[in-house]
Order: C-alpha cells, then sequence, then structure tokens
C-alpha cells in the first residue's frame, strides 16, 4: 500500500470519457449570462451514455441553470450542447424541449395537481401506449397502489417517485433531476435516494442530476463533475474526486479534509504525521519541495504508542452515531504549531476531549505545491 | 364607487392587503433565486397596452381641465363650496373609518380566537351585507324613518353596509397569523390586555389599514346612498353639476377627488412600509387557541346579534316590508326581466373584457421580474383612487371631445367603463389563478414532448380556468351592482336593474322599486359567498407543491 499505487487503479477519468463521447451528452464551452452576471463560464462536460454523473457546486454555482439549458428551457448564449449524438444547441440551432427527448425532474416534484398519479405518469405518452407503460412504470417505482391517487395525498418520497415514472416513461434520451432530494426529510432522503439510484441503474437511462450535497453527489453517481464559478472544475469518477482533487478548495468541497504543511523527501511526503506515500507517484515533485498535503480524517487512525507516532490531545467530538468526528490538537506534543487535525473513528469512548492519543496515518496522499505566501 | 361594496369585497379585501403595493408571497417561487427576466416583448407590449387603457380616464381629466384653462379651474377649486365638501367628506371619512375598524376588528375577534358558540354561522352572516348594494342599504333605512338623514344617516348607513371591508381582512391575518408570538408574549410576563394590545392587534396592523382603505375609497366614491340621504360629498355634487351641464365645475371638482384618493392610498402604501407581518408557514399544522369568553359569551352574542340584525336584516327586512305592501303609485318602467337581460350583457361583457385585460398584466407580474413591470402593475393600481363616476365622465368627455358623441350613451362605452372600474378587482382574481400555475409544471410538460398549445390546454387551462372564472365572476357581480357610472353611461331608453330601482326610488315608488333591490340582493348575495369561499381556500391550494 505505498508507491504501487497507481492512477490506474483509482480511475482515470479520460478512460470514461473518450469511449462514449457520441452517444451520451457533450457540453462545449457553454456561455450563460442573466444580464451582466455570467452564470457560465465555458461549461465543458461528458456525460457517458448510461452513466449517472451528478453535478455539484454550491448555490449560485450555475448547476440549475446548465440543467436548464440541457432541458432546452434556456438558450445558451454560446457553446454546444449534443444528446444521443443529436446537437440540440450551437451556433443558429436550438431544438425546443418538446422535442428533445429530456426527462425533467423538477426539485419540488411539481407533479401536476389536478391529476392523478396514473395521468401524472401518462401525461407525454400517445394514447395508445398510455394503459401499458404506465403500468410498467407503476410497477418498477412501487406506486401501483398509489394510482389513484392525486399529489396532495402522496408523501413526499411518494411524490419524487411520480415525477421520476413521468420522466422516463417516454424512454427519455437523458434524464434531468435538480436537487431531487433537498425537501425530504433527513431521515427519508437517504431511502428515497437509493430507491431512485435503483429505478435509474434498472432503467439504464444516461442521468444527470445536480446537487450540493457531497453524499449524495459520491453515493449515487458514476461521474461527479464539480462546478465553480461558472465552469467545471474537476470531472471524474466519485473516488478520483475523492481523492485527486485538484486543488485545496475542492479537497474540502467534496468531504472533510485535513490540509497540513509537509515536505517532499526521497519521494514522500513528511509531515507531523509522518511520511506517507505520494498518490500520483514519487516522480511529479521535486526534492525538497514545501507542499501542502491531503489527509482524509479516515485515513488516520489511533496508534498504540508505538515510536514515529504522534502524541496529540482531544479537543472536539462530534458525535454522529454510527461513528464520530475527532478533532485532535497537536502543537503541543510537537513544539511547533500545527493544524488542529480531525480523524473519524468508530467506538471512539477513549477519545473524550482532554485525552491524549497517539496518531498513525495510512495511505497514499494528494499533495500540492504549498502557496509561495504562506497563508 | 359601488364596485368596492359588492360581493367582490371579499377579493377586493384581500388584494389590498397583500397586493396594490407588493406582489403577494404566495406568488413568489420558493427556493429558487428570481433571475432577472422582463419577459418577452409581446406579452410587455401587450400590458403596457392595458395599463395605457386603464390609465386613459385620468388622462382624460387631466386634458379636460387643462381645456377648462388652469387659473379658471384654480378659481372653481377655491370656493367656499369645495372647503364645504372638503370637510363634509373628511368628517365621513374619518369617522366612518374608525368605526369600521373598531367593529371589524373586534368581530374578527370574536369570530377566529375565541370560543364564541357558533363561530362558523357568525362568519358568514358578518360579511353577508356587503352583498347588499350601499344604495339599497340606504334605501331600506331612508325609507322607514325620515330621522336617518344627513351626517349621523351617513354614518349610520355606511358603517352598516362596509364594515365588511375590515372585517375580511383582519380576519384572514388573525387566522394565518402565528398564535405561538401570543404564547411568546404570555411567557414573557405580559397580561392578555397587553398582549392583545402588542401582538394580536400588531399582527392585524396592515390588515386593519388595508381595510381602512378600502373603507375611505368606498366612501369618496359612493354617490347613490348619500344622495337618499341627502348628504352632500364631493361626488354628489359632481353628479349634480354634470346634469346641469357645468363640465368644467364637474372636472375641476373631480380633480380634487381623485387627488384625495391618491393621497390616501399612498398615505396607506407608506404606513405598511414600516413593518412586516411575519406569517409562517402556510401548510403547518398549527393549534389556534382559542380565549375563553365564559361570563362575556352573552353580551358577545348580544352584540353580534345586534350588528347583523341592524346590518342585514333592516335592509331585507324593509325592502321585504315594500314588495309585500305593493305599489301605491303605478309608475312607467321596464319589465323586471328586461331590465335584468340588460344587466347581465353589459356585466358579462364587462367581465370578459376586463378578465382578458388582467391576463397579460398577471402574468408579467407573477412570471417576470424588472422595473418596468413594477411600474406597469401598480399603475393600474391607480384606477382604485378614481370613483366610477369620475371614469363615466372622464370618457363621456373624450366622446365628446375627440370621438363626436359617437359613443356616448352607448353599450361599448359603458362596458368599457365597467371593465376599467373593475380592473383591480379582475387583476387580483387572475394574478392568484395564474399563481395556481407555476412556470415549472409546464416546462415539465415540454420535457415530456408536448407543444406549446397542447401544454396550455392540458396544463395551464384545468390549473388556471377556476381562478379566471372566479375573476370573471368578481367582476360580473360589481357591474351588476353598479349604479353612478351606469346612471351617466346607460344607452338612451335602456334601464338595467340597478337605473330602474333608482328611477323607482327617487319617485318614492318604494313598492316597484323593492322587488328590484331583493333581486340584486340575490343576485350578489349567494355567488359572493362561494366566491368568499374560493379565495380562503386559496392559499393552502397554491402552497401545495
Amino acid at each position: 500500500m505505498t508507491e504501487t499505487v497507481t492512477s490506474g487503479q483509482i480511475g482515470d477519468p479520460s478512460s470514461l470519457a473518450g469511449a462514449t463521447a457520441t452517444t451520451g451528452v457533450t457540453v462545449t464551452a457553454l456561455y450563460k449570462a442573466f444580464g451582466d452576471h455570467p452564470v457560465l463560464a465555458g461549461v465543458d462536460l461528458v456525460v457517458p451514455e448510461g452513466s449517472i454523473t451528478a453535478i455539484l457546486g454550491p448555490s449560485g454555482s450555475g448547476k440549475t441553470t446548465l440543467l436548464r439549458l440541457l432541458a432546452g428551457f434556456t438558450h445558451p448564449d454560446q457553446g454546444t450542447i449534443t444528446i444521443g449524438g443529436r446537437l440540440v444547441d450551437g451556433p443558429g440551432r436550438h431544438l425546443r424541449s418538446q422535442a428533445r427527448q429530456v426527462g425533467y425532474v423538477p426539485q419540488e416534484g411539481s407533479l401536476f395537481p389536478h391529476l392523478d398519479v396514473k395521468a401524472n405518469i401518462g401525461f407525454g405518452l400517445p394514447r395508445s401506449q398510455r394503459r401499458k407503460r404506465v403500468g410498467e412504470l407503476l410497477e418498477t417505482t412501487e406506486l401501483t397502489e398509489l394510482a389513484g391517487r392525486y399529489p396532495h395525498q402522496l408523501s413526499g418520497g411518494q411524490q419524487q417517485r411520480v415525477a421520476l415514472a413521468r420522466a422516463l416513461a417516454p424512454n427519455p434520451s437523458l434524464v434531468l433531476l435538480d436537487e431531487p432530494f433537498s425537501s425530504l426529510d433527513a431521515t427519508l432522503r437517504s431511502a428515497v435516494r437509493m430507491e431512485v439510484t435503483h429505478i435509474l441503474r434498472r432503467a439504464g437511462t444516461t442521468t444527470v442530476i445536480v446537487t450540493h450535497d457531497q453524499d449524495e453527489a459520491l453515493s449515487m453517481a458514476d461521474q461527479v463533475a464539480v462546478l465553480r464559478h461558472g465552469q467545471v472544475a474537476q470531472a471524474g469518477p466519485p473516488r478520483y474526486v475523492y481523492d485527486r482533487p485538484l486543488d485545496a478548495d475542492l479537497a474540502r468541497f467534496v468531504g472533510e479534509a485535513n490540509l497540513l504543511p509537509g515536505t517532499i523527501r526521497s519521494g514522500r511526503a513528511h509531515t507531523v504525521l509522518g511520511p506517507l506515500p505520494l498518490i500520483d507517484g514519487p516522480a511529479m515533485h521535486a526534492e525538497g519541495t514545501t507542499v501542502v498535503v491531503l489527509i482524509r480524517p479516515e485515513q488516520i487512525h489511533v496508534g498504540a504508542g508505538q515510536t514515529g507516532e504522534t502524541t496529540g490531545t482531544v479537543t472536539g467530538h462530534d458525535y454522529h452515531g454510527h461513528d464520530a468526528l475527532v478533532t485532535i490538537d497537536t502543537s503541543q506534543h510537537n513544539g511547533t504549531p500545527g493544524p488542529a487535525i480531525s480523524i473519524r473513528c468508530v467506538g471512539s469512548d477513549a477519545l473524550t476531549p482532554g485525552a491524549t492519543v497517539a496518531l498513525r496515518a495510512a495511505g497514499p496522499v494528494m499533495v500540492w505545491p504549498a502557496p509561495t505566501n504562506s497563508g | 364607487m359601488t364596485q368596492l361594496t359588492g360581493p367582490e369585497s371579499t377579493a377586493t379585501a384581500y388584494g389590498a392587503v397583500g397586493d396594490p403595493v407588493g406582489p403577494v408571497s404566495l406568488t413568489r417561487h420558493i427556493g429558487r433565486p428570481r433571475r432577472r427576466d422582463r419577459g418577452p416583448v409581446g406579452l410587455l407590449a401587450a400590458a403596457a397596452a392595458v395599463a395605457v387603457v386603464v390609465i386613459l380616464p385620468l388622462v382624460f381629466l387631466l386634458v379636460e381641465a387643462q381645456g377648462a384653462g388652469l387659473s379658471n379651474v384654480a378659481h372653481l377649486i377655491w370656493r367656499p363650496l369645495t372647503r364645504q365638501l372638503l370637510w363634509n367628506t373628511v368628517r365621513l371619512a374619518v369617522v366612518v373609518a374608525l368605526l369600521c375598524a373598531v367593529i371589524g376588528t373586534g368581530t374578527a375577534w370574536l369570530v377566529e380566537r375565541t370560543d364564541l358558540p357558533g363561530r362558523k354561522v357568525w362568519a358568514v352572516l358578518v360579511v353577508v351585507p356587503l352583498a347588499i348594494p350601499d344604495f339599497v342599504v340606504s334605501f331600506g333605512w331612508a325609507s322607514l324613518s325620515t330621522s336617518v338623514e344627513g351626517f349621523r344617516g351617513a354614518v349610520l348607513v355606511m358603517t352598516l353596509a362596509i364594515y365588511p371591508l375590515v372585517y375580511l381582512p383582519v380576519a384572514s391575518s388573525l387566522r394565518n397569523a402565528d398564535p405561538a408570538q401570543e404564547e411568546v408574549a404570555r411567557s414573557l410576563g405580559a397580561g392578555r390586555l397587553r398582549t392583545f394590545w402588542r401582538i394580536t392587534l400588531g399582527q392585524a396592523r396592515v390588515a386593519i389599514g388595508g381595510g381602512c382603505l378600502l373603507v375611505v375609497l368606498v366612501l369618496l366614491a359612493e354617490y347613490g346612498a348619500f344622495e337618499i340621504l341627502g348628504y352632500q360629498t364631493f361626488t354628489t355634487e359632481i353628479f349634480t353639476e354634470f346634469n346641469s351641464f357645468s363640465v368644467n365645475v364637474a372636472c375641476a371638482l373631480s380633480l380634487v377627488l381623485v387627488a384625495i384618493g391618491l393621497v390616501v392610498l399612498a398615505a396607506e402604501a407608506s404606513s405598511r412600509g414600516r413593518g412586516r407581518v411575519s406569517r409562517s408557514d402556510p401548510m403547518a399544522q398549527r393549534v389556534t387557541i382559542r380565549h375563553h369568553l365564559g361570563p362575556w359569551t352573552v353580551p358577545a352574542l348580544l352584540a353580534l346579534t345586534a350588528l347583523v340584525g341592524l346590518a342585514l336584516g333592516v335592509p331585507v327586512g324593509s325592502a321585504i316590508y315594500w314588495w309585500v305592501s305593493g305599489a301605491q303609485h303605478v309608475l312607467q318602467g321596464v319589465s323586471m326581466a328586461g331590465a335584468a337581460w340588460h344587466t347581465a350583457v353589459y356585466s358579462a361583457c364587462a367581465a370578459a373584457l376586463s378578465t382578458v385585460m388582467a391576463v397579460p398584466v398577471a402574468v408579467l407580474a407573477v412570471r417576470h421580474d424588472g422595473r418596468l413591470r413594477h411600474l406597469l402593475e401598480r399603475s393600474t393600481y391607480l384606477v382604485l383612487a378614481v370613483p366610477g363616476l369620475v371614469i363615466a365622465l372622464s370618457l363621456s368627455y373624450f366622446s365628446s371631445r375627440y370621438a363626436d358623441d359617437l359613443w356616448y350613451q352607448t353599450a361599448p362605452m359603458l362596458v368599457v367603463a365597467y371593465a376599467i372600474m373593475f380592473f383591480p378587482l379582475a387583476l387580483v382574481g387572475v394574478r392568484a389563478s395564474v399563481a395556481q400555475a407555476p412556470r415549472g409544471l409546464e416546462d415539465v410538460a415540454r420535457s415530456l414532448g408536448q407543444g406549446r398549445l397542447v401544454v396550455l390546454w392540458r396544463v395551464t387551462r384545468p390549473l388556471v380556468g377556476p381562478g379566471l372564472a372566479a375573476a370573471f365572476c368578481l367582476v360580473f357581480l360589481s357591474a351588476v351592482t353598479e349604479l353612478t357610472a351606469t346612471l351617466i353611461l346607460v344607452p338612451t331608453g335602456v334601464q338595467t336593474l340597478a337605473t330602474q330601482f333608482w328611477r323607482y326610488q327617487q319617485n318614492l315608488a318604494y313598492g316597484q322599486a323593492a322587488p328590484f333591490a331583493l333581486v340584486m340582493i340575490a343576485v350578489a348575495a349567494i355567488p359572493s359567498y362561494v366566491l368568499g369561499r374560493f379565495f380562503d381556500r386559496l392559499p393552502a391550494r397554491a402552497a401545495a407543491p
């Protein structure tokens, strides 16, 4: 578990992208501004056929705008969109949304309040196919018993399932989901998320889901594209984006991150937690470079007090039931001011504030050259 | 302006509370930031055209004043008569508004916040008086006793006729306000009285102000009721001057009247800005605390019985009395069926026109943003300050000046006058119904492969339809009971229900007038109850996903 970990094992985004560019979704150099306010500033994205891609970004990053452009509700200022091998937006071309065969599941579900579940699902189908196809979808989404109900008689999770079934009914070449779980209770959310993922996988439809929730993006998607300042800052398989973020900001955005100062010596990153192997191989970094080292909380374990381990004092304990995020101050024991370190641990009874612990880090780490003005 | 006194009042009241100045909260998209979106050019142009038509009477009035010569007009305004009219109008407005505020708020509190027996029945009974046209209330009282006249008579009649204009918005705001605020106040050591004064009234403040605004606007516009009571206000005087062909005087007085209306509108709008009433989530389940009346139950019931008896019993009873006691004189007049037919045709055309005109403005207001849309939408509310009489006069000036009397006293002109007068009502209804069909639903429908027209038919129509029908009914019912503008613009030789009633009443043929009064009450009261229920349900429906 040292230098043998190479990029191939973690997954290279280029392998995903290249193979299926013709049949999935391809977005190139997409620009969109509202008034003087640019929202998308050159988005490039490839969504492989049949995959689930999550667009992850903070609010205001232009996620929803990108989705509405894909759906054809608004016109891009510049750039091209290709869906299923068909150019739908480009210079002098705009295919209207009703001709795109794109299923859309808005945030609140937006079921038609005057129609029951059957009629909602069958809305986009020609009359002749309605009965058969609606029956299939009711079965797939386990809504058969609710077929005659009206939207206000459904729970939030049921409404989302109906909205998804409605979008899938006409066999679209692409399904778009706009923050589909954000209006659900936390307790309901993960269950509905699993159901929806299951339905989408079975349908095998190319899917783009927009979310600001990292867990959601990482757990559902084959590919995560992080949107920042109107551009795709990084795209790749969830593991890849999580393990190899392009910079420290992205590292923090996709999960909990310890960012420690370090130095490259003999092909390893030396930090307060000792020397650690580099995720992208030793060749990339010159000897003696000062770097920022990303160590995820789950990469750090409580040690047995052997030599070479770092000791620290527990200062915070954020209990989550299944595990806990424990904050540890390492500066006292090493004499040098170091950042507080977060670790994730299961069964952490001993780690109450004030306790002294030994820490041991494992696994290859991501590093970036340290900013010059030590900020 | 009987336009604010009919069954329509429910919606007007809602409108004034949430509407003329700021957009109703339920129409806002929740969760999605509003982008700057000025809307398509065609829509903007249509809305602008409507705004121009609605503002037209105001423009004609200014043009006419200009034509009469500014110094001449100033001279006409600066007379002792104007001061007398001003005094009459202002003291009536102040006293009636205060009484309506007290009665309306008190009644609303009893019905919404106490354990009063029979609350549901009372909630209907205290609103019904609004459905009776003011001039019919006035007729009911004045025909029974000659002592009901002048200032005191006007205060009595108008308070009883229009206190529901305060009741409705206050009841609605008490119903929607967060009752936990009262509990918090009590937990902070405030006593019952202090809690009522600081919290309950605080929650209803905007609604009370909005209700009083409507009361004052109605008083400024009222003609029939004051004519019967022999109380002189700007409106009665303008009518008299116009009938004696003193166009310049009528025009000068109209300017003053409209100016007062605008001042009242502006005052209410600025007072509203000084605080917001927070509303809790309309979907949230809440237990309303009801105060225990205990020994006060009987006095409260007696007070409400007296109120309903005076406001509803007397006018209806009086009309029935005259109807039963029969016609002593037999005056020439049109048949009931003929009058009803004309009333129905004019009102239906006006309702259709007004509803159609409201659509572009409402769509722009609900779905788009930008300074221009605010300007367009708000400018149409200015017509609230222009009494029906002034609109009628202004249109008649226009036809005599520019159209060679072409349309004067023709059906189209009467219909246009109604449509302009009742435009704010139509807008309130249409706005609420446009909000029922958020754009998201149409987006979804289009992404499911349906074309624009199909979406319009399968999604928008069923969602918006009931609201449009309600807007149509509101204007229709208001036009049925309109008197003042109708007297001026009704085609020669034609009588509507209101004008025929008026003719009989003026000739003291009470027995012949009474059935017309009863028909108007019946026409207005029953559907207004249904409409009231419709608008009551709106917030909950709109909040549903």
